[in-house]
């Protein structure tokens, strides 16, 4: 019995399944599916927060401050690192933290124990990839846009003698052309990490109980359990953080292309 | 060996670099606290720099996580 119900796949969290049917374009079934579902919850859950947040108010209400706190530490970062030229590009990195931050929160909600499987949205590097591809295209216009060609000065640093040339600049190429994958790639795998961490230790508490020497596998049960509460506060924060990281990195690319270095 | 054991070992092995990267990123925060307890007036302004290398140290840890994945799901 032990050995059957050993079976708890913490990859199943992650599986995408459509919500009803869908209809074909293009040769393409298109469906609603679980994650696009999660998706617009964490839309509106968005949407409602700004909402009650921008009332304008002379003394600012908690709902008010709670939401000024979040636009005052995107818009104080974009000038910090892009300089009086970051206010352009504030409103596509806040949605974008808010977005990300938003999806990263949903994901953790316990909202199994009343059947609702939450999906996080971001454990998906197809999300988060386009997410990063969007920030990348961002990066390759404003630079083309204001630099024209000499927007490949990029790949050779200010002041680097003559013959280091042809190894500075495939190096920095590299560099350059790796940020869309390794954006991506840290979000997803971060959240993935963690989500499997989570399903691993749960695992642990289901098969304890049900083990056949019960006083042995209440300790492993109890013990795993804690261990399940610490993780969860560490997850809260690695949500937090890997969203900032993510909108941190994607105002240095911009700062890249806008003032070149 | 068999290669269904050989992928087991890859993948305990790529938990190394996982390893690696705690110790990395432990070294990013604690020089990051070791620092700003000497001149805390100076410490908010890094903490811009504080997360980008927190980002840099711990992208290498994912990545052998993603190894690990790999070689345990996908190959």
């Amino acid at each position: 019995m032990a050995a059957e119900s050993g079976k708890i796949d913490p990859m199943h969290q992650f599986e995408v399944t459509p919500l009803g049917g869908g209809f074909h374009l293009g040769g393409h079934e298109i469906l609603f599916t679980n994650s696009a579902l999660w998706m617009v919850v964490a839309a509106i859950t968005l949407g409602i927060f700004m909402w009650g947040g921008m009332r304008r108010q002379l003394v600012p209400g908690r709902w008010q401050v709670a939401v000024e706190g979040f636009t005052g530490f995107i818009s104080s970062m974009m000038t910090q690192n892009i300089g009086s030229e970051g206010r352009k590009f504030t409103p596509y990195v806040f949605s974008l933290f808010m977005f990300i931050l938003f999806c990263n929160l949903l994901g953790m909600l316990p909202l199994g124990v009343f059947g609702i499987h939450p999906f996080t949205v971001t454990s998906h590097i197809a999300i988060t990839g386009v997410l990063a591809l969007v920030s990348f295209a961002i990066v390759l216009v404003v630079g083309f846009w204001r630099h024209g060609l000499h927007f490949f000065s990029l790949f050779v640093p200010h002041g680097t003698p003559l013959p280091m040339i042809p190894i500075i600049a495939p190096i920095e190429f590299v560099s350059f052309m790796v940020r869309p994958f390794s954006l991506g790639l840290r979000l997803f795998v971060a959240m993935t990490a963690g989500h499997v961490l989570l399903k691993v230790l749960s695992g642990f508490v289901i098969n304890g109980f049900n083990a056949e020497t019960v006083w042995l596998g209440s300790i492993v049960s109890v013990l795993s359990f804690i261990l399940m509460i610490g993780i969860s506060a560490l997850e809260l924060l690695v949500a937090g953080i890997q969203a900032y990281v993510f909108a941190l990195l994607t105002s240095l690319y911009i700062n890249d292309a806008v003032n070149l270095h | 060996m068999d290669a269904e054991a050989a992928k087991l070992i890859g993948a305990g092995l790529a938990a190394i670099g996982a390893g690696m990267a705690a110790i990395g990123v432990g070294n990013v925060f604690g020089s990051f606290l070791e620092s700003a307890l000497r001149n805390p007036a100076a410490a908010d302004g890094q903490q811009g720099r504080l997360f980008i290398g927190f980002a840099a140290a711990e992208l290498l840890g994912l990545l052998a996580f993603v190894v690990a994945m790999i070689l345990l799901f996908v190959v």
